[in-house]
């Protein structure tokens, strides 16, 4: 079962400064689709040196938003994908939509 | 106690902000997204601590902290725990944190930073002479690139960059990427023309346009020049 993402550390970090908890979000909101289209396409080109690097970029976010499962996976992926090895794309992409979802939303 | 941080990814750099913000007498005097610029920014302006991402495109913190002369305290904040131990064979680093950083870890590795005296140099550098070896080809290397091999004059070399598991080969007229490490490529290349100035670059000394404090212009391309790497880059110039 997929864990759900969240919002507690940004309004943890924010500690009621709405001002930053905005400007965050708005940052995440622009650099998220990037760095997954980013990797959609390193992905998609076969270069999965590249793709570890943006799979490694995104595990700050994904942690940010309380997937610490996720998190774990993103690892695991980032290794095997420094070794070529793909299995854990379909479930890494569930991943990245669930969040996109999520920061759509926030 | 004056500050910047380097990360290429914005959100991490707002982050620091906030975090610094939340703590009496830090002062967060810039935020860079390359290690290129901190460094221009570092050769004229001393600050105390620098919070430093490890991985970041073309040059990596370590590559960073190996340009610096005489570098800062640096605290490490990388979502990576295996450079865990890299990170504490450099005497300046003082903490390692990984994101997403909260404010309590944050506080501590500030505090931490504030309690330990600024260091005196950074990571032990053992210098060992190569020795030369006159089994390499002087004039071309033949590169595998997606099943061909391709002949590179290697005077035509400006600059060979470690990407990773790959290494990038600029030469007069072309780029090439080859799944290679540098120690294999610098094997292959005669010493008399050829050195590494970084952990992540090799130059061809005969393309030098011009050289800085720590870095120098072949091309286009500012070069990183580490301490350790320096004096031997000045051997090889002629020098009025």
């Amino acid at each position: 079962m997929l864990e759900t993402p969240n919002d507690d550390y940004i309004k943890q970090l924010a500690n009621g400064n709405t001002e930053f908890e905005q400007k965050l979000v708005a940052i995440v909101k622009r650099e998220f689709p990037l760095e997954k289209a980013e990797f959609s396409e390193n992905y998609s080109l076969n270069k999965y040196g590249a793709a570890a690097e943006n799979v490694h970029k995104l595990k700050n976010k994904i942690g940010m938003l309380g997937l610490e499962k996720g998190y774990t996976l993103a690892i695991d992926f980032e290794n095997d994908l420094k070794e070529e090895k793909t299995i854990l794309y379909p479930e890494f992409m569930l991943l990245l939509n669930q969040m996109e979802d999520f920061i759509l939303n926030l | 106690m004056n500050c910047i941080s380097i990360d290429d990814e914005e959100t991490a750099r707002v982050i620091l902000e906030q975090l610094c913000e939340q703590i009496d007498g830090l002062n967060l005097v810039e935020s860079f997204p390359n290690a290129m610029q901190a460094i221009k920014f570092l050769n004229k302006n001393d600050v105390d601590l620098v919070f430093l991402d490890i991985h970041m495109p073309d040059f990596t913190g370590f590559d960073f902290i190996e340009t610096l002369k005489n570098p800062p305290k640096i605290i490490l904040t990388t979502s990576d725990k295996n450079f865990a131990l890299e990170a504490f064979e450099y005497d300046c680093i003082v903490d390692y944190v990984l994101k997403p950083i909260t404010q309590s870890r944050f506080n501590k590795s500030v505090e931490k930073a504030k309690s330990i005296t600024k260091p005196s140099n950074s990571k032990a550098v053992i210098t060992s002479v190569k020795e030369s070896e006159n089994t390499v080809s002087e004039t071309d290397l033949y590169v595998n690139i997606d099943r061909r091999l391709i002949k590179i004059n290697l005077t035509s070399i400006s600059v060979i960059e470690a990407k990773g598991d790959y290494i990038l080969i600029k030469t007069d007229s072309k780029n090439y990427t080859v799944h290679s490490t540098l120690k294999k490529i610098q094997e292959k290349l005669p010493d008399h023309l050829f050195l590494k100035v970084h952990r992540s670059y090799i130059i061809n000394t005969k393309k030098i346009i011009d050289i800085e404090d720590n870095s120098v212009l072949i091309a286009k391309d500012v070069i990183p020049v580490s301490r350790s790497n320096r004096s031997e880059l000045m051997k090889r110039l002629n020098l009025l």
